[in-house]
């Protein structure tokens, strides 16, 4: 950029390049600062790797210059969000097997409190739903957020801002439960500091979420759009909801949280019930509303539905959080005001599923012939089905048989495996060729054998967590004649055994079906076409490349 | 206090968030809506037709 060039517009964004090094030199600083004065090795650690990222995150602003032509579309963060996903969910799933394992062959905790499964147990959870669900998120949301604005993503430092502040604050989390960091709130764990950095983060992506929209050309906000913004802004509200800490000291990885006892659980599920309502659920179903038209190139089913799903789901969510907390100090109506909302949940969802699945209406042979809309179609099932099982589970009845059993393990991995992972599998198989620029995906049949064998995984995964669960449960309220428990809890386990081996084996099936997807992508992004391929006469209606 | 804010919540607060749900739904069904959700439904296939907004490169 030479001088003459420059106009009021450039002048605005060299400024804001001096405020966003002005503030990573001051973190740098006080990183650093922290890393010499810190009580305990993790937060020395952690202090350090802040230094790294502000001391390379100055070099970059220092470098970086905008795109001379701004009225392109910014296609090149969804191309790092897309290559993030897929390294995460790798690893997600990596470690998702190693400690399905370990419950089966406790001998594979290696006696190291580094891979024991307490830690590696968050280690998994984060990196599954925020590691790679939050890349999805991030991606399609810039993505999607775009395109039905029609406008170029507000600001050039702030998406990249979000994409590797986001990205830190999940290496500070996941290196922080190896070494033992937590606040031991279930997805809620990284420390104070995470915390702190991750709201800093959220706010400068809501704000160009929001920055964005300003920008629209079209002036109906699309639905997509409202459950990625109600995905954000829900997010900010329960992270700082639940994560009122006192840290020990500015120098102490360590924090104590704010509430105790029967209020502490409530907050904790308030916020752990609404992290799958607005982050697993909302934000995918934004993925959803854009890639299921998109893909099977039919309008949405019904519009009006999609309004009404969207306010019924953000009306009646909220509220489900206590049937995490059945049976306990919390009153009771608290626990059936909880059941009684899951319950109501069934109506949005099913009303939601059924218009993600009538999109097809006119287009249904593509899920013969189209293994990436079969799979965005599969996900809207497991969507219905893990939606109707969960409001079943919310009563008190069935909660009292299902609740801390394998049953939830089940329930969630439909969730997790067939919704998230199959609806963000869809978005990445489409996105891929549109951010690397090429006409077709490497292999359509690479997707069709990713698609049979994760499938295969998680049939087996739920299946076999079923059936434990519920023997699990049954073993644990059996009584004898004479009143005494039946059986003692290590009984429990021995019986478990051959079920944890079979889960096991669909996590590495559902593995198999990632490394796949990682290989196919790879391939799109060199260019290459799988020899065999059914040749793409022309990109996907209006893809122009 | 507590027991002023439950009744609060069963009372007002339930009905204040029952108004605002209808209003969603009238929304959704209002007739002159119509047209435009018609539009918007088919928003994704059509969304690079057009060049993009260029409200930031104008002087």
């Amino acid at each position: 950029m030479t001088m003459n060039e420059a106009t009021p517009r450039t002048q605005g964004l060299n400024a804001s390049a001096m405020g966003v090094i002005a503030a990573f030199v001051a973190g740098a600083f006080w990183s650093l600062y922290t890393a010499i004065h810190a009580y305990d090795a993790p937060m020395r650690f952690h202090a350090l790797l802040f230094t790294a990222f502000f001391v390379i995150g100055i070099a970059q602003v220092a470098a970086f210059r905008p795109p001379a032509d701004r009225s392109q579309y910014n296609v090149k963060i969804v191309k790092y969000g897309v290559v993030a996903s897929v390294f995460w969910g790798i690893a997600a799933f990596l470690v998702g097997v190693l400690i399905a394992f370990q419950l089966a062959f406790p001998a594979l905790n290696f006696d190291t409190s580094f891979l024991n499964f307490g830690r590696l147990r968050p280690l998994h959870t984060s990196a599954a739903i925020f590691a790679f669900g939050g890349n999805v998120l991030i991606a399609t949301s810039f993505w999607v957020v775009q395109r039905t604005s029609r406008a170029r993503l507000a600001g050039e430092i702030a998406p990249w801002f979000v994409f590797w502040g986001y990205n830190l604050f999940i290496v500070i989390a996941g290196t922080g439960y190896l070494m033992g960091v937590t606040q031991s709130k279930e997805y809620a764990e990284p420390e104070w500091y995470a915390d702190l950095w991750l709201t800093i983060v959220w706010v400068v992506y809501l704000l160009v979420f929001l920055g964005t929209l300003a920008r629209r050309r079209e002036p109906h906000i699309y639905v997509a759009n409202w459950f990625y913004l109600a995905f954000i802004v829900t997010i900010a509200m329960l992270h700082l909801g639940n994560n009122v800490a006192l840290p020990v000291s500015l120098f102490s990885s360590k924090s104590v949280i704010a509430y105790a006892g029967a209020q502490d659980a409530l907050i904790q599920w308030w916020y752990g019930h609404n992290a799958v309502g607005f982050f697993l659920t909302a934000g995918f179903l934004g993925i959803m509303y854009y890639f299921v038209p998109k893909r099977a190139e039919r309008p949405v089913y019904s519009y009006r539905l999609s309004i009404i799903h969207f306010w019924a789901l953000i009306f009646l969510y909220i509220w489900a959080g206590p049937h995490h907390l059945h049976y306990t100090a919390l009153p009771m109506w608290a626990q059936t005001l909880g059941a009684t909302f899951s319950v109501m949940l069934w109506m949005p969802s099913w009303g939601g599923m059924l218009n993600g699945l009538l999109t097809l209406k006119g287009a249904w042979d593509k899920l013969r012939t189209d293994p990436v809309i079969r799979m965005l179609v599969v996900s809207v099932a497991f969507y219905g089905m893990s939606t109707f099982e969960g409001p079943v589970m919310s009563m008190h009845w069935v909660n009292g048989l299902s609740h801390y059993t394998d049953w939830t393990i089940g329930h969630v991995h439909s969730g997790a495996l067939g919704w998230v992972g199959f609806v963000s599998f869809g978005a990445l198989y489409c996105l891929a060729p549109w951010v690397f620029r090429r006409k077709q995906l490497y292999s359509l049949v690479l997707v069709e054998w990713h698609f049979w064998i994760a499938t295969l995984g998680i049939l087996l995964y739920i299946t076999a967590m079923w059936v434990s669960g519920i023997m699990q449960g049954l073993m644990w309220r059996s009584y004898d004649a004479l009143g005494f428990l039946e059986y003692s809890f290590a009984e429990t386990v021995v019986r478990m055994h051959p079920y944890y081996v079979i889960r096991a084996t669909g996590g590495v099936l559902f593995l198999i079906g990632a490394l796949i997807m990682a290989w196919n992508i790879y391939m799109t992004a060199r260019g290459r076409v799988r020899s065999g391929e059914p040749e793409v006469l022309a990109a996907p209606a209006g893809m122009a490349i | 206090m507590y027991h002023q804010m439950v009744h609060f919540a069963g009372t007002w607060g339930l009905g204040l968030l029952a108004l605002l749900f209808g209003i969603a739904v009238i929304y959704a069904l209002w007739p002159a809506n119509r047209e435009k959700f018609r539009r918007m439904a088919a928003l994704p296939l059509e969304d690079e037709e057009e060049p993009i907004s260029d409200k930031e490169a104008r002087p």
